[in-house]
This record gives C-alpha cells, sequence and structure tokens, in this order.
C-alpha cells in the first residue's frame, strides 16, 4: 500500500520541535507518542513562496538532517498567508513528492508510424530546439514564435523570448480569467485591480460578492480575512445562483438566476443613485458622468431587475441600502475569474461603478492602494523590436485588451481562415492549456499545424502530450525563483530557494532559458552563472541581500505613498478625463457602451442545463489533481445535480453519467452524480481541473470529468477578447456512445 | 487540567487544511486520516443552510473506547487525552466497535489510530497540527479549566453544541453555532 | 431534504461505507462460545444433579466438543485480531469493565477445564484407552474422584461465558442495534439452545432426547418471545433504533434473519421436535442441524448488521 510514511514519518519529529528550534526527536513506528523523549538533531528550514496557486504565499520548507522535505508552513511575517498555508499550500510536499513528475528531457520520435517520446540529454533537447527556433525564424522571422505561460517560469521565457525577438507573449490568465475585470477596472479607475485584489476585507463592513466564491475560491488571505470580517460582524452579501460555502457564511444570498448579474447591479444602482444613497461628495470629486448614468439608471428598477434576475425588488432595495449604509466600508468584490458571458468587461465596469458610487475605491474597508517594492531588472542588453506582435493578431477585435489573448494566438497558429497563420512555434510553460482553453478542437487544430511545440512542464500533463520537445522543470520547492514583489498593503519582498535538489534530470526555468539562450547566440541576455548572483544584486539594489533574505525569508519595506484616499485630497485617475469614469469615454471611443446595459443570453435548451463550474478548496485547476497529498482528499470532482432534475431522469447518487453538450460532443469520462439543493434546476455544477487523459497521470487519469471538454461555444467579450465560459449547455447520456470522442 | 477543542462553524468554509495538515504532521497512511470535514445541506433550494464540521476524536470524558479495550492500550493522559499505545493494541476492534463516531481506524499496521490532539506537539507548547493550519482560524484548543484560555472564553460567549450527545460519551470537541 | 456528506478524508477501509471491522470470525467465536457454554452447563448442571448415568450424552459425550469448540473460537479470534503478535497483551492484565477482557480470562480458564472434564471420561467411554503414564492415570484417578467440585466450577464458568457472548456486543453503546439489555439473555439462551441441540443430536438415549427436546423447545420459545420483544423495543424507540429495526423490517437484512434465523433456525426446528414428541419419526440430526446453523447465522446477522446502524449527528 502507498503510504506517505516515507517523507512524512520524521516530520511528525522534525515539525514540532523544528518549530521549537530543538531539532527533532525520534518516533519509533508505533511507539507511544507519550514515550518520545526530545533529543537533539539537526533540521533545517528554508524560505520558499507557493507556487501551488498564483496567490503566491511566503512559506518555511522544513527538511531533515537527511535532506528530506518533511513539509511546509506559512510564513508568519507574510500578510498574504499570516503563517497559515491553505489544503493546497500544505499539500504542496505533494508536488514535489509526485512519483509521475517528469525528470528529463523527451524528444517525440516516430517509429514505424507510432509516435513516442524518446529520453534525451539537455544538450541535446535544447540544441534541438534551438535548431528548430532558427529555422522558423529564418524563415518567417521571430515574431513566429509565441510563449504560453503561466507561473513563475514565465518570466524566464518571456525574457528569452523578447531577447529572441517576439513580443507574442500570452496566458491564460488574461483572456480566460481576469482580463475582462482589468478591462473594465482601467476604463473606469485607469488602473486595473491586480493580484492580490487590493480588497480590504479585514475591515470592512459589507462583502458584496458577484460569483466570486471565496472559501472554495482558496486565495490565502481574501479567506482569512472573510473570517475575520465574519467575527466583526461584517454583512456579506453574496450573489450566486449556486449555494456557495459563502453564500451559507451570508446575511443576504441572493439566489440569481445565471447569467443575469448586470441587471442585478443595474437595479442596485439605480437605488443607489434615485434614493441619493450614493458618497456624495466623493461622486462629485472624483467621478465623470454621473449625469448620464443617472439618467441611463432611470427605467432600470429593482421592478425591472426583478424580471430578469427573479431577486425580489424587496431584497435588492433591502442589499442595496445595506451596502450604501456601511459605505465606504464596502466591498463589491471585482472577483477574479470573470470571464463568463462575454459581456464580462461590461459587467465588470458596472461593478467598478458601483464601488465608485459607494466612495470605496481608495478608501478604509473598501479598496486600498497596494505598493509594492520596485526591485530593478538585472542589467540586460536592449530587447530588439519585433515587428509584429499579439496585437496583430487581433486583426482589429478586442481594441481594450492590454494583455495577450490566448484565443487569437492560438487563432492566428491555425492556416487557413481568412487569417494569415503567421504563428509557428510555440513555447508553452506553466499553463495546460487543453483543460485550460475553450474551444479544445480549435486548439488542437493549431498545435497540429505547428512546426514546433515545446512544453515545460513538472508534470506529464496533457499538454506535453502534443509537444515535440519536453523539458521538465524541477518544482518551486527546488529551484531559486524571482523575487515576490506582489503588492500589498505594506511592501514586502520574499525569496524562493530551493530546499531540496532537483529530482532526476529535472532543471529550474531560469537554467533552462540561459542555456536555450545561449544555444540561440543570446548569451549576452544572461550574464550570470547562478540565479542567486542576479538575486544577490536585485536585493543589494533594495538595501538588502541574499543572505539576509535566505534567513528570514520575508522582508517588509516601508510604504512610500498612502494607504488610502486622504479626505477631499485631489487625485488624477490615469483615465481620459483624470476622473473616475462612470462615463467610460474609452469605450466610446471605440464604439462600445459607455454604459453598461443589460443583454439577455442563451437560455438552456429543454433536457439541456447550464454548466456551471468552479473551484474547491483543495485543488488547484488542473495542476494538483495528481498531487498524492490533495488526492487523498479529493479524487474526483462530481456533477451537482438539483433533486428535482435527478427525479426527472432517475439519477442517483454516485451514478455515473457521460456529458453531451450542444454541439452533440460527450465528456471523454463519465462523472459521477451529487444530487444536491445547493445547485439550481436549470444548472449543474461541477469543479475545474478533472478529467485527466493521460495515462501517465496515474492517480488522476480518468477520475472525473473535464468541465473544458464541455466548452465548446465561449462567448468571446468584444471589448477585451475574454472567453465567456458559461455559456455551455450539457445533458447526460447513461452509456458511452460507440463513437468516442478523441481522448 | 481538560484540554478541548471548540470550532466555529460560522467560520468553517470546509476546506480541509485540517485534514491534510494532519496527515502530514502524524504521518497518516495514504488512504487514511484522523480528521475529516463533512458537509450538511438543511432545506430546498433556495431557502438553505449549510454546516460544515472538521470532524475527529472527541476526548470523551466518558470514553467508551478506553472501558473496553482488554489491554489497557487505549488511555488517558493529561488533560483529559485519550491515546492508543500501539505496542498494547492486539487490534481486536472493540474500541472501533464502540466508538459512536467512528473517529478511531486500524492502522495498516495492525494497531487501532485516531487524533491523538497532537498531545506531542501540545506538550511542547504548539498548538495541533490542525489548529495550527486552519486558515479561517476557526478553530481552537485550549485547556478549559483555565477561564482565560481562548476556548473558554468562547465557550463563555458562544452557543455550542457537541456530536451524538444522547450517546453519553460526553465529548470535548465543540462546535460554536 | 437534509444532505449528509463527508466531504474530505474518510473512505477507510473497513470504517467507511460502514464499520466492518469484525467479520465472520467474531459471530463464529460467539457462535462456538456459546455452544461450548451450552454443552458444558448442562453437563455440569446434571453432574451436579447426579444424572449422570440417566443422561450420557450431556455428561460425557457431549462434552468432548467443548473442548474442540472453545480452541477453534480461540483461534477465530485470533485471526480476526489485527496485531497478532501482540496477542499475549490480553493476559497482563485484568481489565472488569471490558467484556473481551474477561472473556478472553474466561476462556483461559475454561478451556482446560472442559479438557480435563473430558479426559476424565476417556477410558469409560474407550475400553481401549490406555493412559500409558502413571502420573495421567492417578491424575484421571484425581479428576474422577473430584467430578462435583469440576463441575461447580464448571457451571459457574459456562454461565459466565454465556453472558460474556451475550454482553460481547450489547456493551457497545455506540451500534444502536447492539444496544438492547435484551441482546445479552437473547444470546444466552440461543447458546444454551445450540448446546442443546448438539446433546440432542448425539445421543442414543430415548429419556435424554425427550428431555432434550422439551429443553430445546422451551429455549426457542423464549428465544423466539425475546426476539419479538427486541423488535417492539426498537420501533418504540429513538430514530437510530428505528433505523436499525428497519433494516430486518424490509431492509436488507429481512430475508436473511426472518427467512433463515428465525423460521429455518428457530420455528421449522422447534415445530419438528414438537411432532418427535407426537411420536413423529424424525431423524435428530435435522432440527439439530437447523438449530446450530440458525445460531451461527443469526451471530453473523447481528454483527454485520449492528456494525452497520450508527448513531446520527
Ligand atoms: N473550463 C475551465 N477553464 C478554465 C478555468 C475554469 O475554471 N474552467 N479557469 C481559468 C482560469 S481562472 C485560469 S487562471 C486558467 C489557469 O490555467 P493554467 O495555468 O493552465 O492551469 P493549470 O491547469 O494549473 O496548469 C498549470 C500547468 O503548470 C504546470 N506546472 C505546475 N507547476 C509548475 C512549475 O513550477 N513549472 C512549470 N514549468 N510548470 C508547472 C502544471 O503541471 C500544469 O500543467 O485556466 C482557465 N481555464
Ligand atoms: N482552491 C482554489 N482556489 C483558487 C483557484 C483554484 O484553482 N483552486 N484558482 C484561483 C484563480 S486563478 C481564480 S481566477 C479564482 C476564481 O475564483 P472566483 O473568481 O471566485 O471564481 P468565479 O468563477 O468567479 O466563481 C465561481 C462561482 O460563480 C458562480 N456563478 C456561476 N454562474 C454565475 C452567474 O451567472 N452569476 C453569478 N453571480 N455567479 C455565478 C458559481 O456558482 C461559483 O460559485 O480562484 C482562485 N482560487
Ligand atoms: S493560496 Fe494556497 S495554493 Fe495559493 S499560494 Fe497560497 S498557500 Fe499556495
Ligand atoms: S482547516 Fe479550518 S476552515 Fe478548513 S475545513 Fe478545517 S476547520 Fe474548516
Ligand atoms: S470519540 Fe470515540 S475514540 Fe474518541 S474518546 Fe470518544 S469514544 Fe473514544
Ligand atoms: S483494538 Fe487495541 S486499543 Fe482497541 S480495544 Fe483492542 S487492544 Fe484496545
Ligand atoms: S489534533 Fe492532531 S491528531 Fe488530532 S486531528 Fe488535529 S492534527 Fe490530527
Ligand atoms: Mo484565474
Amino acid at each position: 500500500m502507498a503510504t506517505r510514511r516515507d517523507f512524512i514519518k520524521i516530520s511528525a519529529l522534525g515539525i514540532g520541535s523544528a518549530t521549537l528550534g530543538a531539532g527533532a526527536f525520534n518516533l519509533l513506528k508505533g511507539a507511544n507518542l507519550r514515550a518520545v523523549p526530545a533529543t537533539t538533531g539537526a533540521f533545517a528550514r528554508y524560505p520558499t513562496y507557493c507556487e501551488v496557486c498564483f496567490w503566491k504565499c511566503a512559506g518555511w520548507s522544513y527538511v531533515d538532517e537527511k535532506g528530506k522535505l518533511l513539509k511546509l508552513e506559512g510564513h508568519p511575517d507574510d500578510p498574504h498567508c499570516n503563517g497559515r498555508l491553505c489544503p493546497r499550500g500544505t499539500g504542496g510536499v505533494g508536488m514535489y513528492y509526485d512519483e509521475d513528475r517528469l525528470t528529463t528531457p523527451l524528444i517525440r520520435v516516430e517509429e514505424n508510424g507510432e509516435q513516442s517520446f524518446r529520453k534525451a540529454s539537455w544538450d541535446e533537447a535544447l540544441g534541438l530546439v534551438a535548431d528548430k527556433m532558427r529555422e522558423i525564424a529564418g524563415q518567417y522571422g521571430p515574431e513566429s514564435i509565441a510563449l504560453f505561460n503561466h507561473g513563475s517560469s514565465g518570466h524566464y521565457f518571456t525574457h528569452l523570448l523578447k531577447a529572441f525577438g517576439s513580443g507574442n507573449i500570452v496566458a491564460p490568465s488574461y483572456a480566460q480569467c481576469r482580463g475582462p475585470r482589468e478591462a473594465g477596472w482601467i476604463a473606469t479607475f485607469g488602473t486595473s485591480v491586480g493580484s492580490p485584489e487590493p480588497t480590504d476585507i479585514r475591515d470592512t463592513r459589507c462583502l458584496v460578492l458577484i460569483g466570486s466564491h471565496i472559501g472554495e475560491n482558496m486565495h490565502n488571505n481574501q479567506v482569512q480575512e472573510m473570517s475575520d470580517a465574519i467575527d466583526n460582524g461584517a454583512d456579506i452579501i453574496t450573489v450566486d445562483p449556486r449555494y456557495s460555502t459563502a453564500a451559507s457564511k451570508s446575511r443576504y444570498w441572493l439566489p440569481i438566476k445565471p447569467a443575469t448579474d448586470l441587471a442585478l447591479l443595474l437595479a442596485w444602482m439605480h437605488v443607489i443613485v434615485y434614493e441619493e444613497l450614493y458618497d456624495k461628495d466623493y461622486v462629485e470629486r472624483y467621478t465623470y458622468g454621473f449625469d448620464q448614468l443617472k439618467q441611463h439608471l432611470r427605467r432600470m428598477t429593482p421592478e425591472w431587475a426583478y424580471g430578469i434576475t427573479t431577486i425580489k425588488p424587496q431584497d435588492i432595495r433591502e442589499t442595496a441600502r445595506l451596502m450604501a449604509s456601511a459605505a465606504p466600508a464596502t466591498i463589491v468584490h471585482p472577483g477574479r475569474h470573470v470571464t463568463w458571458y462575454g459581456d464580462d468587461t461590461q459587467r465588470s465596469r458596472a461593478i467598478a461603478i458601483l464601488n465608485a458610487l459607494l466612495g470605496s475605491w481608495g478608501r478604509r474597508g473598501g479598496f486600498y492602494f497596494p505598493e509594492s517594492v520596485k526591485v530593478p531588472e538585472f542589467p540586460s542588453p536592449e530587447y530588439p523590436a519585433p515587428k509584429w506582435s499579439w496585437q496583430d493578431t487581433l486583426d482589429g477585435r478586442y481594441p481594450l485588451a492590454n494583455l495577450g489573448v490566448t484565443n487569437t494566438v492560438i487563432e492566428a497558429s491555425i492556416p487557413g481562415n481568412d487569417r494569415d497563420a503567421r504563428v509557428k512555434g510555440w513555447l508553452v510553460t506553466g499553463t495546460n492549456l487543453p483543460l485550460s482553453i475553450p474551444e479544445k478542437a480549435k486548439l488542437e487544430e493549431a498545435m497540429q499545424a505547428l512546426s514546433l511545440l515545446v512544453v515545460t512542464d513538472t508534470m506529464p500533463m496533457e499538454i506535453t502530450g502534443y509537444a515535440d520537445v519536453v523539458l521538465p522543470e524541477c518544482t518551486y520547492l527546488e529551484r531559486y525563483d524571482e523575487l515576490r514583489t506582489s503588492p500589498h498593503r505594506e511592501p514586502y519582498l520574499a525569496l524562493r530557494m530551493p530546499a531540496v535538489q532537483p529530482t532526476g534530470d529535472s532543471k529550474p526555468a531560469w537554467w533552462i532559458t540561459k542555456k536555450l539562450g545561449e544555444k540561440l547566440g543570446l548569451g549576452d541576455y544572461f550574464p550570470f552563472e547562478e540565479y542567486t548572483e542576479v538575486l544577490d544584486w536585485q536585493l543589494k539594489q533594495v538595501g538588502s541581500s541574499l543572505e539576509e533574505m535566505q534567513k528570514i525569508g520575508v522582508k517588509q519595506f516601508p510604504r512610500k505613498t498612502p494607504l488610502y484616499l486622504k479626505d477631499g485630497e485631489p487625485f488624477a485617475f490615469r483615465t481620459g478625463t483624470g476622473k473616475i469614469e462612470l462615463y467610460a469615454t474609452s469605450l466610446e471611443k471605440y464604439g462600445f457602451d459607455p454604459l453598461p446595459n443589460y443583454t439577455a443570453h442563451p437560455e438552456p435548451p429543454e433536457n439541456y442545463y447550464r454548466l456551471n463550474y468552479g473551484r474547491a478548496p483543495m485543488h488547484t485547476f488542473s495542476r494538483t489533481a495528481n498531487n498524492p497529498n490533495l488526492t487523498d482528499i479529493m479524487e474526483e470532482n462530481k456533477l451537482w445535480v438539483n433533486p428535482k432534475v435527478a427525479k426527472i431522469w432517475g439519477l442517483k447518487n454516485d451514478q455515473e453519467v457521460w456529458l453531451k453538450n450542444q454541439d452533440g460532443i460527450v465528456t471523454t469520462f463519465p462523472i459521477k452524480v451529487r444530487i444536491t439543493e445547493r445547485i439550481r434546476w436549470d444548472s449543474v455544477y461541477m469543479v475545474h481541473g478533472f478529467g485527466h487523459s493521460r495515462k501517465e497521470l496515474t492517480r488522476s487519469f480518468g477520475k472525473g470529468a473535464s468541465d473544458s471538454e464541455m466548452i465548446t461555444r465561449p462567448m468571446t467579450d468584444p471589448i477585451m477578447g475574454g472567453t465567456g465560459m458559461r455559456g455551455n449547455f450539457v445533458t447526460f447520456l447513461f452509456e458511452k456512445p460507440e463513437k468516442a470522442v478523441e481522448s | 487540567m481538560r484540554y478541548a477543542m471548540a470550532i466555529d462553524t460560522k467560520k468553517c468554509v470546509g476546506c480541509s487544511d485540517c485534514v491534510v495538515a494532519c496527515q502530514i504532521e502524524n504521518n497518516v497512511p495514504t488512504g487514511y486520516c484522523r480528521d475529516w470535514v463533512t458537509e450538511t445541506v438543511y432545506g430546498s433550494y433556495p431557502q438553505l443552510e449549510l454546516e460544515l464540521r472538521s470532524e475527529r476524536c472527541n476526548h470523551c470524558d466518558n470514553a467508551p473506547c478506553v472501558r473496553c479495550c482488554p489491554t489497557g492500550a487505549s488511555h488517558i493522559v493529561e488533560g483529559g487525552v485519550v491515546l492508543v499505545e500501539a505496542s498494547k493494541c492486539i487490534g481486536c476492534g472493540a474500541c472501533i466497535e464502540s466508538c459512536p463516531y467512528d473517529a478511531r481506524f486500524s492502522h495498516p499496521d495492525g494497531y487501532v489510530d485516531k487524533c491523538t490532539f497532537c498531545i506531542h506537539r501540545v506538550r511542547k507548547g504548539l498548538e495541533p497540527a490542525c489548529v495550527a493550519a486552519c486558515p479561517t482560524k476557526c478553530m481552537y484548543f485550549g485547556d478549559l479549566d483555565d477561564p482565560s484560555s481562548d476556548i473558554s472564553k468562547m465557550l463563555k460567549n458562544r452557543k455550542y453544541k457537541v456530536l451524538a450527545p444522547e450517546a453519553g460519551t460526553k465529548p470535548q470537541v465543540y462546535y460554536l453555532i | 431534504m437534509n444532505e449528509e456528506i463527508i466531504i474530505s478524508g474518510r473512505d477507510i477501509p473497513h470504517i467507511d461505507p460502514h464499520l466492518n471491522i469484525w467479520h465472520w470470525p467474531i459471530p463464529s467465536y460467539l457462535f462456538l462460545g456459546g455452544l461450548a457454554a451450552g454443552i458444558l452447563f448442562f453437563a455440569s448442571l446434571y453432574t451436579i444433579l447426579g444424572k449422570e448415568k440417566e443422561l450420557p450424552t450431556a455428561v460425557k459425550w457431549a462434552s468432548f466438543v467443548a473442548p474442540f469448540a472453545l480452541m477453534l473460537g480461540l483461534f477465530f479470534l485470533f485471526i480476526d485480531l489485527k496485531h497478532q503478535w501482540y496477542f499475549w497483551r490480553l493476559y497482563l492484565t485484568l481489565r472488569i469493565e471490558s467484556p473481551m477482557s474477561w472473556g478472553a480470562w474466561v476462556l483461559l480458564a475454561i478451556t482446560p477445564l472442559s479438557m480435563i472434564w473430558a479426559a476424565g471420561y476417556l477410558s469409560e467411554l474407550i475400553p481401549s484407552w490406555d493412559w500409558k503414564l502413571g502420573i495421567l492415570k492417578r491424575f484421571e484417578q484425581w479428576i474422577q474422584g473430584h467430578r462435583k467440585l469440576l463441575a461447580w466450577a464448571m457451571i459457574l464458568l459456562s454461565v459466565i461465558l454465556g453472558i460474556y457472548t451475550g454482553i460481547l456486543l450489547s456493551a457497545f453503546n455506540a451500534r444502536p442495534l447492539w444496544n438492547t439489555a435484551l441482546l445479552g439473555p437473547l444470546f444466552l439462551v440461543s447458546g444454551l439452545s445450540t448446546g442443546a441441540a448438539t446433546i440432542l443430536w448425539m445421543s442414543r438415549n430415548e429419556a435424554e432426547r425427550k428431555l432434550f427436546t422439551r429443553i430445546d423447545i422451551l429455549l426457542i420459545s423464549i428465544e423466539l418471545f425475546f426476539i419479538v420483544h427486541l423488535f417492539m423495543g426498537f420501533l418504540a424507540g429513538p430514530a437510530v433504533q428505528l433505523e436499525s429495526a428497519a433494516l430486518f423490517l424490509g431492509g436488507e437484512f429481512t430475508l436473511p434473519f426472518w427467512g433463515l434465523v428465525v423460521l429455518m433456525g428457530l420455528a421449522l426446528p422447534a415445530l419438528l421436535e414438537l411432532l418427535e414428541l407426537k411420536g413423529w419419526k424424525i431423524p435428530a440430526a435435522l432440527p439439530a442441524m437447523l438449530i446450530l446453523l440458525g445460531g451461527l447465522a443469526f451471530r453473523i446477522i447481528m454483527v454485520e448488521a449492528g456494525e452497520m446502524t450508527r448513531y446520527l449527528y
């Protein structure tokens, strides 16, 4: 039987003593804990920051005297985690111990028509990649190589690709995640929300969650602060068609009809504007376009919204008044994964406007102004100017996209179309595209057409199955990485350093890109032998040093700017008008609604249900589905079905069903049913990230189903290109149809 | 001294960090656990209530598992903490049968295992691993005999319940409601 | 609708989805213990009453079954232990509150006693038997001279053993099905009845068979009475006991229990025995075997079903 014994055995020993700084003691198998004497022994702890999601909590990794990794604990001084990691962070040891990890470079070979991977040396693998990259660049220009990235490794690959001469750099964290929110916020406040969100939940009196399911979405200090807010008696209002965990902690749960949030937001504004509950001084001083807004909202009464959202007018009024009474210590949370229905920038705009009316932006208990430590880049030559970039793949669409849109770069890789195939090679790192990008068929078409696909990953995830060359990165626990400079209430730096040596032949991304760069003749861009030189140089520029950071892990710096707006202080917003644009001039310029409007979205056809999805607190997307510690807690996702629906279909708990969507696509694997009142009768719900189809993932292969597979019809946001993913409808199949879809 | 735990169901989000942290701290074999999280949904859409509870051995004041143990392997130490001494345990399963909470299990090595209230940490002045990890800080551990302890204060100021009080075991894990 | 689920942790082998820690060896052990207790009870009872001559099977022949039943039972107990090689820990302490503990001690005392008892009859029942060693012969003579004394010890221990096999389960409050004062007496009576059936089966003596047929019918009647009361108690009890009863009243144990235990294992043999008393020719093995199988099935079902019942919270 598999046990965690090997690496945990000593943790039971090390940890207590480690924290006490007293040393390890021996715990014999089966011995009475009482009888265990504390003896001294050597243990060590190393600073790190977590890479199990993108919140980047700083922590300590504990290692025993034999150099074995024991466990991870949060760093008490770090505001991202306050000494407590989330379950995924605690289970991060499993990222290192996963025996399915990639440990050697792989090159795709073909023998007798059979394709497979063969192990290769780094020298050979990188040599092949460099040759191919040069070949493509020679024919089509360096711009025709694109980078898909997410997470720490993206930093180095971005540097490499820019040095190579391409600016075609995209990440799923934009068009599949928070893009619409950033576009909406920029159009309103002139600045994006950023990560971590500068929501002052700790001190709020009213927290409004629109979909945002904090508590399942485990972004650490937000969860912690929501708990503090509950202790402080703050009111939580949750708008969610599903009874989320957050909804269960709320004073008001508004079980909205899916896809109708804009109507509710407009009705809230209506109440706040027409009952004159808004922050008059704030609105007058800082905003632009109030009169147009007021005029615009005239008919958008709670009664109007009731017909659309099914939320009772009285509840709309009460919650609006509650928000206003707590303002400015009210947060209407901007959410994070907001690519829902294609009008997401407009919904985010509505949320931004609502916050502006409440005067919560820049106010205590609302949104603070985050600050980060500005660490200079390590000196290296100027990047060559690319002739074209991802902006050109937009082909005139999505004018307000402020970061690369994955899908347009994917499209630009498909020959035919009416567009010219301009992208010929992809570098992919830290993103599992087949499970993260909707419209898998299109993605596959693009990948098939590529001349080169290089994937850097830690695990044999789906994406590696499409690669020509697979480069194994070591996990975050085995490497140095760039400093964490994320903004917060106070500026902080956090160091990640290795606690253990890389497993097998895996290497850190900084090393991979440096070696690849050298092979490409770009050695000048990597003027260091070890990444520690870069870190030490950078740290010295800001008055610290690598040596200091290795000891303390996290360092706080003094703020240079105020945390909140001062009363009546003049403030220049980085918008066209220098004000908070309730009326968005930037949108007007491009012919979009300058004030948000509600538009109706398609409803599920008969016998179909809207596919809703979200997070489970113990997993991160697809990346943890094989983690031994976390699969032990939750090994598959289930399909939430309302009891009424279950009755119609005769479904039983734990019965396996396949899903078929509106386009006739069927899930590769079945999913077990969970009958629960927590979901509406017009929707089904599942946790994203399961249904892995690579056998190399021994624990997660075939466990649960993939929501991504069902999302074949994204609703694209015309403003910034976000792929709305909640407009797909599924029905149940009790048997897998014969002509199975390719796995 | 009477050690006890109080868990605030108003704050628990069911994230299961308490379970992951316990398994790692206590070297619980894969597929086993000393604590677990339950979810109870009351009502029907949209009139719903949800209770999330992190559960474990209740370190009962009136512990049937200790009484029924034929060898004395199940025993009580300071603070009323109920422990199993592996080298005395014959694996007869009587204690497992006797626990109304199914808090015990048969370790693959044969002896019976369960939550120890992390007494090895508590003796060093640390909190139990689950309590120390919990992101919502909804778990409180301490001495009920000490009126100034967090847990005493919580139980004084809040409504609470225990699980299956009718079983007569006098559980010492309290749920703040 | 209330929905109760465990969202993480659990799914522990033998604990989830429901407890399944004791498998067939424990009920078999209880069955064999009850059987031995029954046999030894009757052997010592009729010795004390001075009926050795009239009831040779009860006192002499059947008592040879007991040591084997006890040893086999102990072996079953042993194989169900998960930490077997710490078995000896049982005998370093006596814990009065733990039936498991004093049961183990009673077994330790009664098993050799039952062997001694049977040994004392070896040369009487098998004329060709020769102890060979003089010391053994002298021991035999000592046994034969102290049968009454031994019988008093044995009747005491067999009653304790019988009660033990009954209350082992009912001592577990945590399992609502077992949590009833009737279970102990029921198991005790059932044990006596299996003992009586064994004697009946082995007996070639007309008067003895009549007596044990009567005893058996009485015991079965008491059992049936207890069973009815058991369920009446459950049905008047709290939700958890209603749920336990439901396992037998429409639930998955309905057929095995009412069919196998009550009909085949109690009612039918009782009927056959009544007919036999009325002068019908019925092979003694038939009702006896039914009773024995019924007794075993009863214990297996009670253990299995009991493990499935639990407190709700
Ligand atoms: N259907 C559907 N699609 C979605 C979402 C959804 O909820 N449903 N969510 C969207 C959102 S919000 C986001 S942010 C994106 C996230 O999209 P991704 O970032 O693609 O998410 P993951 O599935 O976690 O993929 C991460 C990949 O990085 C690898 N990895 C982990 N650690 C390392 C490392 O240290 N180095 C390297 N090189 N690789 C590493 C993992 O093995 C995995 O292959 O997905 C989006 N797509
Ligand atoms: N444990 C864990 N935590 C994570 C992550 C993870 O993978 N695992 N990923 C992180 C990342 S990158 C992101 S982007 C965030 C995402 O986390 P969030 O931003 O909180 O995600 P959303 O998709 O906005 O929220 C999902 C919720 O929206 C509800 N919903 C569905 N349709 C509608 C609708 O029409 N209206 C309304 N009002 N609600 C609706 C769903 O029922 C569900 O409760 O989570 C982060 N935190
Ligand atoms: S929120 Fe959790 S997974 Fe994300 S960085 Fe922090 S500890 Fe790691
Ligand atoms: S760690 Fe805390 S919040 Fe999470 S499930 Fe356990 S008790 Fe609840
Ligand atoms: S919860 Fe169970 S194992 Fe723990 S003390 Fe109570 S009866 Fe014993
Ligand atoms: S299994 Fe072990 S701890 Fe439990 S009752 Fe038997 S000997 Fe005691
Ligand atoms: S107190 Fe310790 S042993 Fe008990 S559940 Fe918590 S971490 Fe596990
Ligand atoms: Mo995201």
